[in-house]
């Protein structure tokens, strides 16, 4: 029998795009449902491409347990409408609300196909953003509250439209778009490869490295360019220091939330050491610039890792001292434990990547399940808990903090270990025609995907961005049902998901 | 109680005593200065490598309004173009983020275009409301850490709040989208008057990297002029603290 799909080895990785069987879509239909009953697979892209009245289809699943992806695509004419997946894999509603917003191609039975960005090029210029079609309940007892797109705090905008039972919240809706600023059609677009960068950095500017190391990863599998073991050590550090960084910095506002000054104080202060790590190593305190394809301009030097390991030892004793407190005081667990859960049943439904799928007791992480960078030869254990509430999301970056600085110590070593340099930065400003690449990389919040096509002139013609927050906002809106609606800042908090990420 | 203060104990004092003079990282990308002999050929150079349009083909300026600070343009062209630590790089007339080659002076805010109302009223105390339209989440995060516990801007009675209704001005980051532009205008029209602008980051002060985007809309920034440019990638918090610090007379 013919294979119905084209196996990816690793990641990153670039295939011919010509390799990838086309095949019908009842075929792709059974296989893709098939695969997604397994929860060792799940989508990590799905998108289409116009091409004249059709539109070709590409849908990337990824099998947790062998490191692989499978490659499938399907054609259809544009008018035309197939039968949604959502009906038997929960996961896939937001890629088919995306297609169906950016597209105009129709899922019959999807119970859910609401606009996802409102992107400027959208094909159903009618639907706005005040016109948004929230979900109503009737009844005399029942109130909406609104909040945003702006938020009382200095965050990124999204409104929130909350149906309210007293104080319970029933049932909470995120309408997202605010953020969009053409980013993939930007980067499907004739920039220079520097652009491609500077603006991979800015996707979410709190995952630079992340971001800009899944681009750079499709950028150099186009080009079979090879990054140099010291170049993938020095990556891997910095993606841990990010992910330090951040953790910290969520532990600061979630302290902030439930009012326990001291934590939020303490856990600021130590988030600001290591960013000026960072900004030692690169000149940026988010690792701007530091990320670029076959080098670096910053290679990382033996002072700076020094003051990067001893920063870390003292953070790795300072944030253990504090948590222990933030963890053992009453009034700070009656605000986490057994608030804003989130089961298994529901993450694994749909497709939670990242810090909410490992809070739900699925092991799901690229660093482990696809490596990447150094990754490949270095096994990070990935931190697991079970309890899917506030609490354990705010443990689970307590724990990875710990297992992110054993990380970098290690690598440290390996560093020191490794002869030559990391290389200069190689700007390829043609690439293999007719591929596609695809990356992947767990920044901090969970798995980041790229994927990029090239013409017939080795020029990208098409640029997908995944951003873990794309499958996630919806575990916050599942969290917060029947709960307190004076939870939600501290729910929110303890998922804390890019708005830009998602609305790109 | 006892194991909190033993945790204030390791902790130290944090707060960064002078504002002003605080040092940073000697790789910090601020105020560059571009060597006046540069040539005709090496301005052609750097501008078509400068990803943001930042350079001028005609004289090698560099606007700091534009530029993304990436600090390409030195790797391709070092001692021609040098990017100091020097991060008091907010001015308040755009004209003035623009460096010519042979510039080395310290960026700083003209007196006389500071309206009046501004120092008479807000000196000793600016409630802020931040609103990001299209912010990466850098510069929003970076204008959180000015009221840390490192910078402390609180210090000096500024900060941010949760209504318009309650602040004194309002600070943009992003480059203004347009899912977010009405937003934005009923934003500030709720601040009451006089309303301080503040563009915080390249991408509010020209839109950056999205200047060309069509899914931007210049219009609110285009016919509000501001009080305030803090330009970065993003705004460091030293530059946001001294430019407002600047701003009200605060020496």
């Amino acid at each position: 029998m013919n294979r119905t799909y084209l196996e990816i080895e690793t990641n990153p990785s670039a295939v011919d795009l010509s390799n990838i069987p086309v095949t019908v879509y009842d075929i792709f239909y059974n296989e893709v449902a098939g695969l997604l009953k397994d929860t060792s697979n799940h989508c990590v892209s799905y998108f289409g491409i116009e091409d004249g009245s059709l539109i070709k289809f590409i849908c990337l699943i990824a099998d947790d347990s062998t490191g692989r992806i499978k490659a499938f695509s399907f054609t259809s004419e544009r008018k035309s409408s197939v039968k949604s997946l959502t009906e038997v894999c929960r996961g896939m509603h937001i890629f088919e609300r995306e297609i169906h917003e950016n597209l105009g191609f129709d899922f019959e039975g999807h119970p859910w196909l609401k606009p996802v960005r409102y992107p400027f090029n959208r094909k159903n210029s009618e639907e706005v953003m005040d016109n948004y079609p929230f979900y109503t309940i009737e009844g005399e007892e029942l109130h909406e509250v609104g909040v945003g797109p702006i938020h009382a705090g200095v965050i990124e905008p999204g409104h929130f439209r909350f149906i309210c039972n007293g104080e319970k919240v029933l049932h909470l809706e995120i309408q997202l778009g605010y953020q969009h600023r053409g980013v993939e059609y930007l980067l499907s677009g004739g920039l220079s490869p520097l652009q491609r960068c500077v603006m991979s950095e800015s996707i979410a500017g709190d995952t630079s490295v992340g971001h800009c190391l899944a681009h750079v990863q499709a950028v150099e599998s186009l080009s079979g360019i090879e990054p140099v073991e010291k170049l993938q050590v020095e990556r891997s550090i910095a993606l841990e220091l990010e992910r330090i960084a951040i953790h910290i910095g969520d532990t600061a506002a979630l302290c902030g939330d439930v009012a326990y000054q001291l934590g939020q104080a303490v856990c600021e202060a130590l988030r600001t050491s290591i960013i000026n790590r960072t900004q030692d190593w690169c000149g940026n305190r988010f690792g701007k610039g530091l990320i670029r394809p076959g080098g670096t301009n910053y290679p990382l030097t033996e002072s700076v890792l020094d003051s990067v390991l001893a920063t870390i030892d003292d953070t790795c004793r300072k944030y253990a001292e504090i948590t222990d407190r933030i963890y053992s005081i009453p009034s700070v667990l009656a605000r986490f434990e057994d608030i804003g859960i989130v089961t298994t049943v529901q993450a694994s439904a749909i497709g939670a990547v990242g810090m909410a799928a490992r809070t739900c007791g699925i092991p799901r992480d690229i660093r482990r399940s696809h490596p990447f960078q150094y990754f490949k030869k270095y096994n990070i254990n990935p931190v697991i808990l079970n309890t899917g509430d506030v609490l354990a999301r705010a443990r689970l970056r307590e724990l990875e903090v710990a297992e992110s600085i054993k990380t970098v110590k290690d690598l440290a070593s390996i560093w020191k270990g490794l002869e030559g340099e990391p290389g200069k930065p190689v700007y390829p400003e043609k690439m293999k025609p007719g591929m596609m690449a695809v990356s992947l990389v767990e920044g901090w919040r969970g798995e980041i995907c790229h994927s990029a096509l090239t013409d017939s002139s080795g020029n990208i013609s098409y640029y997908k961005v995944k951003d873990p927050s794309f499958h996630n906002w919806m575990a916050l809106a599942l969290a917060v049902r029947n709960q307190e609606i004076s939870d939600f800042p501290v729910c929110n908090k303890s998922f804390n998901l890019s708005y830009c990420g998602n609305d790109l | 109680m006892f194991k909190e203060f033993r945790i204030l104990k390791h902790q130290g004092r944090q707060y960064i005593k002078d504002l002003r003079q605080q040092p940073v990282s000697e790789l910090f990308r601020g105020r560059p200065v571009i060597n006046g002999n540069i040539t005709g050929s090496e301005i052609n150079s750097v501008c078509r490598q400068c990803p943001a349009g930042a350079i001028s083909d005609k004289d090698g300026s560099i606007d700091l309004g534009r530029c993304v600070f990436c600090r390409e343009c030195e790797f391709l062209l070092p001692g021609k173009i040098t990017f100091l630590n020097d991060y008091r790089i907010a001015v308040n007339r755009r004209e003035d983020l623009i460096i010519r080659p042979g510039d080395d002076r310290p960026l700083r805010l003209d007196e006389n275009v500071i309206r009046k109302d501004i120092r008479r009223l807000f000196r000793n105390s600016l409630k802020l409301r931040q609103v990001s339209a299209g912010g990466d989440n850098s510069g929003e995060m970076e204008l959180n850490a000015s009221g840390n516990v490192n910078f402390d801007f609180g210090r000096f009675g500024v900060e941010f709040v949760a209504s318009p209704r309650h602040a004194d001005g309002i600070v943009i980051t992003g480059p203004v989208t347009r899912n977010m532009s009405e937003a934005l205008k009923i934003c500030y029209e709720a601040v009451p008057e006089p309303s301080v602008i503040i563009l915080a980051g390249t991408d509010a002060i020209s839109g950056g990297m999205f200047c060309g985007s069509p899914a931007i809309d210049r219009s609110f920034p285009d016919s509000h002029p501001p009080d305030l440019y803090v330009p970065g990638n993003p705004a460091h918090p030293l530059t946001f603290i001294n430019g407002v610090m600047d701003l009200l007379g605060i020496s």
